[in-house]
């Protein structure tokens, strides 16, 4: 058993590593960028501390930035995402709290519960990404439009990963 | 006051998110709108050493296109030197020429990071202040126009790409010389924007944009692209045109960079333009 802190780090890494390596290259239909990076974000087990998250989240968007020049947008709409976890947690859970030792992944809360989770949250990232990225409203349906296809890709990267990480257990 | 900092402990977790909100403000803002060189971007030698090494794996994928642009340029070069071309007068004999003055260089430099997706776009390339490239200078690949620099470092360079919010470049149609901008409204890479035509004047599709040589980054005639439509909004007394860039910017791997060297010269004089 690796010890999560070791194992949130080795996924932090490699989802960057991923990010900056592969994905930035990939543009579908010229402008469609997958950011699946914020997956470690969510992937955060449930009993991480609060400011743990927020910190996490900061030093996982600023390295992002570092490597696309982007200064400090990706770290802000990351921080605004872990903003948002919590109270996006507490909205979709139906039972009171969750059990010591589940993560938030499809094998433990099911994929109904996880698709929900994420989509609040990558919608949340990358509204926050592109707007910050036009820095005005001059093109708002055009930027959304951005937003909602972005999206779409990053979610199902994001469930494709979890159903090739994650077997199910027998 | 004590109430204050229970206060403050209590709702942490709302401060520290307005704290990092801040600071990432700070670097947004600062990185868009002074030409400070901030530390987290590509030009830093961590992230450039990194991209430079992604960069020589992932070059390895275009070789061949690489190797055909260079051919071609090689090509199009041979058939414009001197030595190639017929002597039709034997009367003339050459001298000396003190009648021309060189007014750019160019230096080559690769690209180490690229991107067309977004709304405003960035190229990194390998060569820096060390290798003589300065703020403002102009960056041309073979098939044309391709940015401007924006930072530079000792050993890497970042160019804002023609793809961006910020960049207008001067530029002009080649057969009638009326002069115009070329902007970039995001969408589609391969398309720009050409304004500032007047309506007394009749573009045709297909005809030539070129830059105007007024900016002191770029000389005359470089090529930027080709009008492929062309519309008059209504009460409006200019052209919105729309031309195709014949630079595939998704593509570029070698780019020239163009320093003038009158640039001195010119700046003093216009100087004084600026303060009026």
């Amino acid at each position: 058993m690796i010890n999560p802190f070791l194992r949130n780090i080795v996924r932090f890494l490699l989802l960057l590593f991923f990010q900056i390596a592969i994905l930035n290259n990939i543009h579908l239909g010229g402008f469609i960028n997958p950011y699946l990076y914020i997956l470690f974000i969510l992937l955060l087990p449930f009993e991480t501390p609060k400011w743990l998250l927020l910190i996490a989240s900061f030093a996982i968007g600023i390295s992002v930035d570092m490597f696309s020049d982007t200064t400090g947008i990706h770290a802000a709409a990351c921080v605004f995402m872990a903003f948002c976890r919590p109270a996006v947690i507490n909205l979709i859970s139906s039972n009171q709290g969750y059990e010591p030792g589940i993560k938030p992944i499809i094998r433990d809360l099911g994929f109904n519960w996880f698709f929900s989770y994420s989509l609040i949250l990558v919608f949340v990232h990358h509204l926050v990404l592109f707007f910050l990225e036009v820095f005005s409203f001059s093109e708002f349906f055009y930027t959304i439009y951005r937003v909602l296809l972005s999206t779409i890709f990053t979610l199902i990267l994001i469930i494709l990963s979890q159903y090739i990480i994650y077997r199910k257990k027998k | 006051m004590r109430n204050f900092f229970n206060f403050l402990i209590r709702q942490y977790f709302f401060f520290l998110f307005l704290i990092l909100e801040i600071i990432s403000f700070v670097l947004i803002v600062q990185y868009n709108y002074y030409q400070k060189s901030s530390f987290i971007n590509t030009t830093n030698n961590i992230s450039g050493g990194i991209l430079s090494s992604f960069h020589s794996i992932s070059e390895y994928f275009s070789l061949r296109e690489t190797n055909q642009k260079l051919a071609e340029e090689n090509a199009r070069l041979l058939s414009e030197a001197a030595k190639f071309y017929l002597k039709t007068d034997t009367l003339t004999h050459f001298q000396k020429d003190t009648i021309y003055n060189r007014q750019f260089v160019f230096t080559t430099a690769k690209v180490l990071s690229n991107s067309t997706n977004r709304r405003n776009n960035y190229l990194t390339l390998n060569k820096g202040s060390k290798h003589g490239i300065s703020i403002d200078m102009g960056v041309i690949s073979s098939n044309g126009i391709v940015g401007i620099v924006k930072e530079v470092s000792s050993h890497f360079s970042s160019v804002i790409s023609v793809l961006n919010k910020e960049t207008k470049i001067s530029a002009k149609i080649r057969k009638n010389g009326q002069i115009g901008t070329v902007i970039w409204e995001g969408g589609n890479y391969r398309y720009g924007h050409l304004i500032d035509i007047p309506t007394h004047i009749k573009p045709l599709i297909g005809d030539t944009i070129i830059t105007s040589g007024f900016s002191n980054s770029f000389p005359e005639g470089i090529l930027i692209g080709t009008i492929s439509d062309f519309k008059i909004e209504k009460g409006d007394n200019f052209y919105t045109i729309t031309i195709k860039f014949l630079n595939d910017f998704n593509s570029i791997s070698y780019v020239n960079v163009i320093k003038n060297l009158m640039k001195p010269e010119l700046d003093e004089l216009t100087k004084n333009n600026k303060n009026d």
